[in-house]
């Protein structure tokens, strides 16, 4: 495993994804979209009455998390991950729609690790319970839809060198099950 | 009461919510450090750094050290002749909790209705208060702020044991419980552990057993050597640091027990995170 960390934008092209091996660290610059248990309830809903997103799905990334409101002069405040595996039953159906790529902790069921292979995605993991640090990463912030569930509304932040590691790649090679596979 | 000690009360559990939420609690950021020190593999000795660096920038900045700052538990001791009128200090605990989580910037997470329509309630509470009276305290009123994150909370579990399952039926039941949650609850975490009582009596204990700091073992020797066990097999799992491997997966193992019935042996685990956060002040009340 390298020490190096590979550098990506978004919107994710395929290309690129195809590339990354479970385990590998990147830093991500871009757009990223957050969404965790109320807003992928409510986006999963739009799908299904055939209605407009709030944003592209395609290529893009979503985030699990909901952060805590800014301090004064800050841009957001803590933004850690949130567990990944209660949004493992709207996954698949994202992921069929052209998202390219899911980030947040913990280990995803079965169904989420065929979706990512079938639709050459990926999902990474970043580190849990570093909100405070993470924050840092993110230098702009702005809701875009479902004001009225916050904190769970969805935002669209603009990160810069966020951090995270390869959990699970397109060819379906899961991190945690080779770690835990080894001992 | 007093209404200048219920204003006391109040503030106090408003400064107590945002001094938890900024940092994690002094023996589990040490533990955490040496934890740094002693991890070999490159991917969990980059996690723990990375979570020391989080807390030294909570601390500083006065960002919550995680942006699940919980819902608030409150463990209020009453001392000796101090009299409390319930009605009213609760009204105040929850006032303060409104207030400290609105002026400290932390993020509201409660819903009103779990099941149906989980509105939020916008303020974060209700918090959950657990009032008890301590021959320890003089004229005294000790008050406890434990925010609970509920990527732990969510991996707790409650057994009802045969008695006859002993010793191996609990290190059986706590090492499936952590296995199952992996990587979810952010190891490395810190585990309580509630033994006998009745059922939600267990589960009680083990969050009780979590506000005692890592290095004091149960004062029962025989419980004291199934926390280090248990410590040790946890380790053994090697789930390591945010699931990344290695030698860190738990920090420390504390168990509480409690006398129970003779055909039951109830057994609660209740995990913490690595970023166990409390913060508790004793009010004197003045005659």
């Amino acid at each position: 495993m390298g020490k190096e960390f590979i550098k990506l934008f978004t919107p994710l092209k395929r290309e690129k994804v195809i590339k990354l091996k479970a385990g590998e660290k990147v830093l991500i610059t871009g757009v990223i979209y957050t969404a965790r248990d109320a807003a992928h309830k409510k986006l999963v809903r739009l799908i299904k009455e055939k209605k407009p997103l709030p944003f592209l799905l395609d290529d893009q990334i979503i985030y699990y998390t909901a952060p805590t409101p800014p301090g004064r002069g800050k841009v957001i405040g803590a933004c850690g991950p949130t567990t990944s595996s209660r949004m493992d039953k709207y996954t698949p159906l994202l992921l069929s729609r052209g998202l390219r790529g899911v980030m947040g902790k913990g280990q995803r069921s079965v169904e989420v690790k065929e979706a990512i292979k079938k639709n050459e995605a990926i999902y990474f993991i970043t580190i849990g319970g570093a909100g405070a640090y993470l924050s840092r990463r993110v230098k702009k912030a702005e809701i875009i839809a479902f004001p009225e569930i916050e904190p769970e509304a969805i935002y669209k932040l603009w990160v810069e060198d966020f951090p995270a590691i390869v959990g699970i790649d397109a060819r379906g090679e899961d991190l945690y099950q080779n770690l835990w596979r080894n001992k | 009461m007093k209404k200048g000690l219920l204003e006391k009360i109040k503030n106090t559990v408003s400064t107590l919510c945002k001094e938890a939420n900024y940092g994690i609690r002094e023996d589990i950021f040490e533990a955490l450090c040496q934890a740094e020190k002693e991890e070999k593999e490159e991917l969990p000795k980059f996690i723990l750094s990375t979570l020391i660096e989080n807390i030294n920038i909570s601390r500083e900045e006065k960002i919550p050290v995680c942006q699940d700052t919980g819902m608030a538990e409150v463990f209020v001791e009453v001392g000796k002749g101090v009299k409390i009128e319930g009605i009213l200090l609760k009204k105040n605990i929850l006032e303060g909790v409104k207030e400290g989580y609105e002026e400290g910037n932390l993020r509201k997470s409660v819903v009103k209705d779990p099941l149906f329509s989980r509105k939020n309630t916008g303020d974060n509470t209700p918090p959950l208060i657990h009032l008890s009276f301590s021959p320890l305290l003089e004229k005294e009123i000790k008050i406890i702020v434990f925010p609970r994150g509920f990527g732990a909370e969510n991996m707790g579990k409650v057994a009802m044991l045969n008695p006859q399952e002993g010793r191996e039926g609990v290190k059986r039941f706590v090492l499936g419980a952590i296995r199952e949650a992996g990587a979810n609850p952010c190891p490395p975490i810190i585990v309580g552990i509630g033994i006998g009582g009745t059922m939600q009596t267990s589960m009680f204990l083990a969050k009780k057993a979590l506000l005692r700091p890592i290095k004091i073992r149960n004062p029962h020797p025989k419980y004291a050597l199934l926390e280090k066990e248990l410590l040790k097999e946890i380790n053994d799992l090697r789930i390591g640091a945010q699931g990344m491997g290695g030698m860190n997966t738990c920090l420390g193992v504390n168990i509480e027990h409690f006398p129970t019935h003779i055909a039951g042996l109830p057994l609660a685990v209740n995990i913490s995170c690595y970023a166990l956060r409390e913060a508790q002040k004793v009010i004197r009340v003045s005659s």
